[in-house]
């Protein structure tokens, strides 16, 4: 596949930037959070064993870290259409507010918080950066989460 | 508190206890359901193929949760995990073992909290760091 040398200009990246996605709620279930804890084999009591999460000091099942991203929240749209159909993800950054508990209403938006184009080995790369909000119930915010991704 | 680290006790250099992980293609797909990431990468070998792949590969965000085992697990039940931060630089592939390790980089108090940072990453057989990244934790004091 042949790539141009350049595809996102200033204007673009202005019209992208702050462009949100629909909120998404997702409600968190006890058989979920278990589900994840196996699959990550991580067997932290607080994750796997109602009794002993109840005797814990969250006194009950919370989630481990990471599992917000089954919220499934979609992606901002662009304001233009993309020409590239490979995606890789480059990474997270996770920051923690409350524990999030089985039982919880958890509404995730997604914004775009930054855009760049960039020429790797891979030829011409955009790279978005996209923070993640994720509210509970009370309208705490429990968690956010930056990530990047990489379309080629 | 049998297994819980003081923050008194920590010091910058200590290594964090080391977290073996041996995931396999059936903990690819019990991951791809768990968290409802489905992109064919992760288990259809084809489809990873025409994606310039040579095999399926590891979800990042599982890379990403295997540190967070790594440093939850360190932390302690009466730690908390306030930042985890990584970056996916090399793929993984299933078969293959990774070893989630970490080093602490920095003790420090910040408005009453007992904070630690730390440096974590995974490695592979050949000892490269294919997922470097970082953490914050609170620990409790003594």
């Amino acid at each position: 596949m042949t790539t141009p040398a350049s595809f996102l200009t200033e204007e673009m990246r202005q019209q992208a930037i702050g462009r949100k996605s629909e909120p998404h709620t997702m409600e968190v279930e006890k058989g979920a959070i278990i589900k994840f804890a196996q699959a990550i084999e991580d067997d932290n009591p607080v994750y796997n064993d109602e009794k002993a999460a109840r005797e814990s000091r969250y006194g009950g099942l919370i989630a481990p870290p990471t599992f917000l991203r089954t919220v499934g929240v979609d992606r901002p749209t662009y304001p233009f259409d993309m020409p590239f159909t490979r995606l890789l993800d480059g990474g997270s950054e996770w920051e923690y507010f409350h524990p999030v508990r089985a039982g919880d209403r958890i509404t995730a938006v997604s914004e775009i918080a930054d855009i760049n184009e960039r020429t790797g080995r891979m030829g011409l790369m955009i790279i978005t950066s996209i923070v993640v909000t994720y509210r509970n119930q009370f309208d705490q915010v429990a968690a956010t989460q930056t990530s990047t991704s990489i379309r080629y | 508190m049998a297994d819980q680290v003081f923050w008194d006790d920590v010091e910058e250099g200590m290594e964090l206890p080391e977290v073996v992980k041996n995931p396999t293609t059936q903990q690819l797909v019990k991951y791809a359901g768990a968290s409802g990431d489905y992109y064919q990468i992760h288990y259809d070998q084809g489809f990873a193929k025409n994606n310039d792949l040579d095999d399926v590969i590891l979800h990042g965000a599982l890379k990403n949760a295997f540190l967070g085992h790594l440093v939850t697990k360190w932390m302690g039940p009466h730690g908390d995990l306030k930042r985890l931060a990584c970056q996916y630089r090399g793929m993984d592939i299933p078969g293959t073992p990774v070893t989630a390790k970490g080093v602490v980089t920095k003790k420090y108090q910040e408005q009453g909290a007992n904070l630690v940072d730390c440096d974590i990453w995974l490695e592979n057989e050949k000892g490269e760091k294919t997922t470097p990244g970082s953490a914050t934790v609170t620990l409790p004091a003594r």
